[in-house]
């Protein structure tokens, strides 16, 4: 694996294995309603990182918080990409333009756009070009426009969406529209890549096709991923680390064997039995 | 027969105009306005202006209420800033015609980026309440300020000329509204082919999406604000030069809600359903009387009630429309282009 920012699709400039985000204590309530007690982890460059537990552990929360929709009332997150950054506190923006993006639980496309113009949104970030000459669709505009049009057909051409590009994502089936979300996210040429229960809903045959991108992405581009999934089988086959979640607190963090073999999670999961 | 769309290089592929049909009906509708006012009388030439001016000023609310999805009933003030403004420099500081448009488009994005601040906050029918408040706040100025509006009064714009021509016959001022009409559809659509208008669109549909892409919400929401409110200064300031006078009962609240039912019933976010929105309801009126006259000897007393009959078939059409085809006159042209593309093979 070579250096992140030498991928076309990656903006890190990290070596594999060196840390890229590091997240302690984080404490996040809501009310009475404690979402996340006082979890750390760490994110090394270039790895696959899963994040499993219940419905209502707190995964979708430590994205969010990640991502900056949450604010935690305790704890830090620092990500590093060219020089060490205290996210904690910046609006989503600000944390999508150092380069950290995600795709959501739920679909979140813009419904009425195109695939491609959804993709092209990505690159909203890398986009300089100022009103006058946009209005004018002349100079910069141009240019950039044309130059990022074939950058997202690589991407179109690695999640295998060449035949829909043109339809507008609400048309499309439930496993394409994941798959454009997830194209989405890559067109911002991230350096770390959150993904929300990518696979969820879909059947086994496209949750091998998703897989399968996610191991692309990761292998080819060296991009770091954190990803939330419920099937067990998919965690184990592409994940490097597993970290657990339950009630909002990291109960177990290891290779696929140890926690295969961890009493804590085989609780949580099993219950008392 | 067109039977797909299929293109051999990135830049043919994000051309504005796509096929042949599409060059020709661009090309046949920028001969129409050319052509029309050597043919039309002055009183089709007026309603063509006044079209021309609600073109403008419905593609400006669109942008902003159809592509970035920020709901105004400010449109009548910001049009009073525009006027107002033009009229003002023009009247009281001696600023040339084509010199005080501009400006007033400029003084009106500044305004309408001010208002729009509360947009982040705000969404849905609260902003409605406070775009609505705007407008309100605007009138009040612009009734009150009596030293520089003239309050009440009606404000007197002096002839517009140039090298030394009048230029305030309808004829003239046809090329002058059209002329910036045809910039006003270009600029627009030119911005929807790049990231500005796509993060509108964006903030419209998924805005929390929009801002985990980098997108940053208060930026573009107060750009949108601006863009719009500029184009919707520019409708007013051409009312001022073109009437001459600029009263406050020209930018009422009715304003707002007449251009909100243009881009309504013509599409939201949609550059070609602004224009036919503000061509239709433009002309809907004149129709309605058209019809009124005709029924003259058929219904007696039928002079008192005339008026009031307009009015409500007004109200009807629009519930027509919204209930027919809620995607509006747009999505009717879509269909008839439809038709036609496979005609006469459809089936
Ligand atoms: N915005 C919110 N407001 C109130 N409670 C929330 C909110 N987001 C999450 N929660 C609560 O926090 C807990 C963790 O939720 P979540 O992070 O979505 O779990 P997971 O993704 O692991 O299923 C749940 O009990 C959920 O109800
Ligand atoms: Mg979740």
């Amino acid at each position: 694996m070579r250096r992140g920012f030498t991928h076309q699709l990656n903006s890190s400039a990290l070596d594999p294995g060196q840390r890229q985000l590091r997240i302690e204590g984080l404490g996040l309530h809501f009310g009475e309603l404690v979402a996340l007690d006082d979890v750390s982890l760490e994110i090394r460059q270039g790895e696959i990182m899963a994040i499993i537990g219940p419905n209502g552990a707190g995964k979708t929360s430590l994205l969010n918080c990640i991502s900056g929709l949450y604010r935690p009332q305790k704890g830090r997150i620092l990500f590093t990409n060219r020089g060490e950054h205290d996210t904690t506190r910046l609006s989503p923006d600000r944390i999508a333009r150092l380069g950290i993006a995600r795709s959501f639980q739920n679909i979140e496309l813009f419904r009425h756009m195109s695939v491609l113009d959804n993709l092209l949104s990505g690159c909203s970030i890398h986009m300089k070009a100022g009103l006058l000459s946009c209005m004018l669709y002349w100079g910069k505009a141009e240019r950039e426009q044309l130059a990022f049009r074939r950058f997202v057909e690589d991407i179109v051409d690695l999640l295998e969406i060449a035949a829909v590009r043109k339809q507008t994502v609400e048309s499309l089936a439930y496993g394409l529209q994941k798959r454009v979300e997830l194209g989405r996210a890559l067109a911002m040429k991230p350096a770390l890549l959150l993904l929300d229960e990518p696979m969820a809903g879909m059947n086994s045959e496209e949750k091998e096709d998703m897989a399968r991108f996610i191991l692309d992405v990761n292998e080819e581009h060296g991009i770091t991923i954190v990803l939330i999934e419920h099937d067990m089988g998919v965690i184990m086959d592409i994940s490097d680390r597993i970290a657990v979640l339950n009630f909002g607190s990291k109960i177990a963090e290891g290779s696929p064997d140890e926690i295969r073999a961890d009493q804590a999670v085989i609780h949580a999961y099993l219950g008392d039995e | 027969m067109e039977s797909g769309i299929f293109h051999t290089t990135y830049r043919a592929d994000m051309a504005l105009r796509q096929t042949p049909a599409e060059k020709v009906r661009v090309v046949l509708a920028v001969l129409l306005v050319l052509c029309f006012p050597f043919f039309a009388d002055r009183f089709y030439l007026t309603l063509a202006n006044q079209i021309g001016i609600a073109v403008i000023g419905a593609i400006g609310l669109n942008l902003l209420v159809g592509y970035t999805g920020q709901i105004s009933l400010g449109q009548g003030g910001f049009m009073a800033v525009g006027a107002y403004t033009a009229g003002l420099l023009t009247a009281q500081l001696g600023v040339p015609w084509y010199g005080s448009i501009p400006l007033a488009c400029l003084a009106t994005a500044v305004v309408g980026g001010f208002f729009g601040i509360p947009s982040l906050r705000l969404k849905g029918l609260y902003l409605v309440i406070a775009t609505l408040a705007a407008q309100e706040i605007i009138l009040w100025i612009v009734t009150h300020w009596d030293a520089v509006t003239g309050g009440v009064d009606a404000l007197v714009v002096p002839d517009p000329t140039l090298f030394g021509i009048q230029m305030n016959t309808d004829f003239r001022f046809y090329w002058v509204i059209w002329g910036l009409a045809g910039l006003t559809i270009l600029v627009t659509v030119n911005l929807f082919r790049t990231h500005i208008g796509r993060a509108w669109i964006a903030i419209r549909d998924q805005d929390i999406a929009a801002e985990v892409m980098g997108i940053g919400l208060f930026r573009y929401k107060l750009l949108a604000f601006a863009t719009s409110s500029f184009f919707v200064g520019l409708a007013g300031a051409l009312i001022a030069h073109y009437r001459n006078i600029v009263t406050w009962e020209r930018f009422t609240v009715d304003v707002s809600v007449t251009y909100l039912a243009m881009i309504i019933i013509g599409g939201l976010g949609s550059v070609a359903g602004a224009i036919f929105g503000a061509v239709f309801i433009t002309l809907l009126p004149v129709f309605l009387n058209d019809a009124g006259q005709a029924l003259r000897g058929v219904i007696p007393n039928i002079d008192t009630i005339l008026p009031f009959a307009e009015q409500a078939a007004f109200g009807i059409v629009i519930i027509l429309f919204l209930v027919l085809e809620p995607r509006g006159l747009r999505r009717i042209w879509d269909r008839i282009k439809d038709y036609f593309r496979l005609w006469p093979f459809s089936y």
